[in-house]
Parts: structure tokens; sequence; C-alpha cells
């Protein structure tokens, strides 16, 4: 019935902004995924996703991102994370007027 | 040139007001996520993979000038200085802050625009022939049609509970330049025995189940139109699947039933709501009509543009792809392309857009438009200004002379962008542009239409390509399925799956082993692509994109 767990980070996009956000190990939402609280462990990540899930006034559709371990803290274990965790794989349009 | 009503802009106004509200209530913490997102979808809202993204309606493409430039102004103001011309003829902006929307609503609002039903299970955006109203083999202007559609379909009282999303396209032209039967409904404006009326088509659309449009009425009075709509999307709203989201468009509900029983369906209908109709639609539309008369175009000399393609090789080269026959032959229509080689597929900068804008004011009525093949259209040009226009656009960098060529590509926003997104689509389109450019091979190909979706969603109407690319994700992969053979012109047909998909570095040797056994095959440079792929069989073509994959598979 449950599909097979798979080990990741909370994610989520920032409700006011839309920028990509991680969950780190204090519960306080961080932009770098490297940053944050990697969970190997199913019910201990259930619960964070619940932790998440309630934050409904700071962020939207909180997740359990599929992540690696590396040395540096998470990775991400799908191409779909990495794009989420770097931005565009494009150069953006840029005109000499607009804000940065 | 069209100007909404006091109705219309009063509206716009109110719907801006009531979304302020939603919008700080969702950040005070009043209503849930939950609650919020049917709210911030209906006013063209989404959360993507990056951000938010706003898609602003384009009515059937359409855009004056001062519509343009407050483009560009919430470009710079609210997003990163650009936006993304669809292949609805929509805007969307990739980057705004769900704080700041409100104010870019406003700020739409200002000029007449909104983002009002681009989003959800509503009818929306009704396309059309980019050249409406200017193009040499129209029938008539399809734009008041569509502006009485767009008018109907608003807030339509009985349509807020729609099975899912439904799409209109009408052409005006001979020549199909609006893709009709791969939509909801289609509409050909014909006429007969000296009346105008409409070939109506239903049931088409892309996606996961693609499917050409079936003839739902040979000819359908123009006067009938609305009821004869109304009717089409009651009784899909009445016997349209709701178990199934990938069974409830109306393709599906045709299909199922069949032709035959769903036109009884709909006669069903339009029998009582014909009668219902008195007169109202007739009087607006013909006031409508009025507003989009053709603008009144003095006589201009053509001899000194003659002249100037006889001494001027790059000019020769741009009118080559980008001008088009207009109904009055001093003017010219001119398709500018967004699709400059490197770029991604329909953006374009505020620079670019104030540029468009003050061309449109210099050479061409205030009027602009989007094609569904995101490209700019200025519709009136007269053919004197052609060679200073081309000098402009070169400055800017809009001159790029590839028009229905091969960088000539439709591509949606992909992985890049897209929270449906199952693989990348812009850096692909990006690559083949450059490459086949690089290659020297582009003119030598000629006309070839390019569409590249990055999931089977299809917004980049990849099943209409002559050659069609779909990204999908295959066990963590990026992966990209081949189809051949996909037409979006008047003689439509749906690509065919070539063989396996390829792998992200794959694609662009395979594309040019496809496209050298094309130059290899084809009788003359005179026969395309499709035409070649359409005499041959699609059997050379395939040997050609899998001749690596095999000899690598063999070793």
């Amino acid at each position: 019935m449950s599909k097979k767990f798979i080990p990741g980070v909370i994610s989520a996009n920032d409700l006011r902004e839309g920028h990509v956000v991680y969950m780190n190990d204090a519960g306080q939402w961080v932009l770098r995924l490297r940053d944050a609280a990697f969970l190997d462990d199913p019910v201990i990540a259930e619960m964070w996703l619940n932790i998440a899930n309630a934050q409904t006034e700071k962020v939207v559709g909180a997740y359990l991102a599929p992540a690696t371990l590396g040395p540096n803290g998470p990775e991400p274990a799908h191409f779909r994370e990495a794009f989420r965790a770097t931005g565009p794989s494009i150069e953006l349009p840029h005109s000499n007027l607009a804000r940065s | 040139m069209f100007q909404p009503s006091d109705f219309d802009s009063a509206a716009i106004r109110a719907r801006a007001a009531q979304f302020r509200s939603q919008v700080a209530r969702r950040l005070d913490g009043s209503l849930t996520e939950d609650e919020f997102k049917p709210l911030r979808l209906m006013n063209g809202l989404y959360l993507q993979l990056h951000a938010y993204m706003l898609r602003v309606a384009i009515p059937y493409g359409t855009i004056s000038a001062r519509q343009m430039r407050q483009l560009a102004k919430i470009a710079d103001a609210w997003d990163r200085g650009y936006g993304h011309f669809t292949t609805r003829q929509n805007i969307q902006f990739n980057w705004p802050k769900l704080v700041d929307v409100p104010d870019m609503i406003d700020a739409l609002a200002d000029v007449g625009m909104h983002a009002i039903q681009t989003s959800g299970n509503a009818i929306r955006n009704t396309t059309t022939d980019a050249f409406a109203g200017a193009a040499a083999d129209e029938i008539a202007d399809p734009r008041p049609y569509a502006e009485l559609i767009r008018q109907w379909s608003t807030d339509h009282p009985e349509f807020q509970f729609l099975p899912r999303k439904f799409k209109i396209a009408i052409n005006g032209a001979r020549a199909d330049r609006a893709a009709i039967r791969a939509h909801d409904v289609g509409l050909q404006l014909v006429e007969r025995n000296g009346e105008i009326g409409f070939q109506v088509f239903v049931g088409g659309g892309l996606g996961r189940t693609p499917m050409i449009g079936k003839e739902l009425r040979d000819f359908l009075p123009a006067a009938d139109l609305v009821p004869y709509l109304e009717s089409v999307v009651a009784a899909w709203n009445l016997a349209g699947r709701r178990d199934n989201k990938y069974k409830a468009r109306i393709k599906i509900t045709v299909h199922e039933l069949g032709i035959e029983a769903f036109s009884d369906l709909v006669e069903a209908e339009f029998s009582a709501r014909r009668a219902a109709f008195k007169g109202a639609d007739q009087a607006i539309l013909a006031g409508l009509k009025a507003q989009f008369a053709p603008p009144s175009l003095p006589a201009r000399e053509s001899v000194s543009f003659e002249t100037a393609l006889n001494v001027d090789a790059l000019l020769r080269d741009w009118a080559a792809r980008s001008v088009s026959a207009h109904r009055n032959p001093d003017y010219a229509v001119v398709t500018v392309s967004l699709k400059d080689h490197g770029a991604p597929p329909g953006d374009a900068t505020s620079d670019q857009m104030r540029l468009l804008a003050e061309l449109a004011e210099r050479y061409g009525q205030s009027e602009l438009r989007i094609s569904h093949e995101q490209n700019v259209i200025l519709p009136h040009v007269a053919k004197a200004d052609l060679p200073a226009l081309f000098e402009t656009l070169r400055k800017g960098g809009l001159a790029t002379a590839n028009i229905g060529l091969t960088s000539d590509i439709i591509a949606c926003p992909g992985m890049d962008y897209c929270a449906l997104a199952t693989a990348r689509s812009i850096p692909l389109a990006q690559q083949i542009a450059t490459h086949f450019r690089d290659l020297g091979l582009e003119q030598e190909i000629g006309t070839l239409k390019i569409k590249i979706s990055g999931c089977i969603n299809a917004c980049g109407h990849h099943h209409l390509g002559h050659i069609g690319i779909l990204g999908l994700d295959r066990a963590g992969v990026e992966n990209y399925q081949i189809t051949l053979g996909g037409d979006a012109a008047e003689t439509m047909a749906l690509g065919e799956r070539a063989g396996p998909g390829f792998a992200y570095t794959e694609v662009i040797p395979a594309l040019e082993r496809l496209l050298r056994a094309y130059l290899d095959l084809r009788q003359s440079q005179a026969e395309s692509f499709l035409e070649a792929l359409r005499r041959l069989g699609p059997e050379p073509f395939k040997d050609a994109l899998y001749q690596e994959a095999q000899r690598h598979a063999a070793q």
C-alpha cells in the first residue's frame, strides 16, 4: 500500500516569495540543500513532514525530496531536485533596466 | 483598435481588488493554502519549481503598443526583466513574489489587462491567427468573434464547475495558422453563398491522448455562434467525465460517445438555447466588428522596398522569412523572431518589449500580435518602411531571419521552470538552433517545424511538429522521444513515435543524422522535410535516426 521509503530532506516553497526552501536540524527553513536535515528514518521523516505541513503561514507544498548524504551534507538524488536546488540550467535573459 | 468597455474595466478592477484582499488574507494566515490555491489559479497564479508564475491573458494574441510597454514595466518592477510568450498567445512572468502580485495585477488593469481564466477548469483565452485582420488570404477577421466569446465565457455562471479546462481557437484565413483542430473546439470561418459561417470541429487536443478535432457542423451560420458554443459546452458539462481528470476533456467525451451521439446532445441543447437568444449577442457583435474594422492605411509606394531588396542581401534574407502578404499590396505583415539562435524560445526582455512597442507606434498602427509559434507580429507595416524597420530590429537583436526554419522552435518552459515537467526543453531548443546554424545547414534544410515538450501534457505541441521531441523521466534520467510527421496546418496530422527515446546528449547527433538523411533523400530543394517524409514514409528516416544507436547496440 505505502510507497517504498526514499531518504531525503524536507523541501517546500516560501509562501511570500516562492523560492525553494529546506528544513534544517533545528526545524528552520534555509535556502541551501546542503544545510538541510537529512532524513533516513521513515518515522522521523513523517514526523518532520507533519511539522512542515503545519507551517502553512510560512511555506507551500512541503514534501520529502529524495536526497543522498554527501561529504558536505545532503545532495539531490534526482535531476529534478538538482534543478530545484540550483535554479534553471540556462542563462536567463536580461535587460538593462531590470532589478537584479 | 478594440478598447475594453467601462463594464470590462470595472470588472477587471473589481477582480484586482478582490484578489488583493485574498492575498492579504493568505499572508495573514486567515486562508490556508488549500483554500487559497483555487483563488490564485482563478487569477493565473501558479507555483512552479523555483517561484510563482503569473500567466497574463493576451486575448486572441492582440496587444497594443501601450500594453506591451506596460508588460515591460511589470517585468522590470516585479520580475527579472523579461517575460515568456506562450503557445496560447499569452505571456508568463516567471519570478513574481506573492506579496507583489496584487500590484502587478493593478498595473495590468491600468491598461485593460488581467490574468482571469488563464488557469483552472475554465474556458481559456480564445486563440486565433496572429495575422488576423491583415492577411491576404483571409475570409473574415476572427477577432470580433473571439472577443464575443471572451465576453460570453468570462465568469459565465453555468460554466463555473467544468470537468476540465476548455480551449477554443478560431481561424479566419484559408491557411490554418491557429491549429484549430488541436483544440476542444476549433472554428474555421467559411463563406457559403455569400453568407459567413463556421465549420465547427470538436474534441481535438494534445496532451497524453492526442486527437484531431472531428467535424461537428459543416456550416454554422455566424449568428448562431454563441448559442451553439453554449450548447457544446453544456453538453460536455453534463456528459463529461469527472471521475478521472485524464478522461475529463471533451476529446474523451466525443471519443467515447462517438461524434453522432455527441452531436445529438449538442443539437438537443441548441434547439432550446437558440430560442433564448433574442439578439443582444448580435448587437454586441456589430459593435465589435466596428471596433475591429481595419485601420485606414494610406497608399504608399513600394518601389523603394523592391530596390532595397536588390542591393541589401541581409534585408533580402530577413524579408524572405519574416515578411508575409498583406491584403493591401502597399503593406506587409511582419513576423519578428523571438528565436534568436541560442536564446530561450518565446522569451523577450523588457528592452525588446519596449523596442517592439516603439516600432509598432512608428510603423505599425500601434498594434502587435503574439503568435502561437511564440513570435511577435507587426500586422500593418508599409513596405516602404520595411528597410528602416529591419535596421532598427537588427540593432535591437530582433532581426533573426529564421521564421519557419530549423531554429524557429516551439518549446515549453520544461524543467527549467515548470513543476509538471519531466525533462528540460529550453536547452535542447538552444542547442538545436546553434548546432544547425554552426553547421551552415539551416537555410539548406529550409522549412522545418520542430516542437519540444518537457512532459506528456504537450504545451510545446510536440505531436504537431514535423519533428516532435518529448522529454520524459526514464528511471531518473532525462530521455527524449522523437515523433515524425506531425503538422499543425490545415493538413493537420499527429506525429508518429519513431522508436526508443534518446538520452539528452544523444538528441542533437540523432537529429543531425535525420536531417542529413533528408537532404540526401529529397527530390529537390523545393521538397520540404515533411513532404519528403510523406512521399517516402518514415522508414528511411527511422533508419537514419537509429543507425548509430544500432551500431552501438551491436558492439
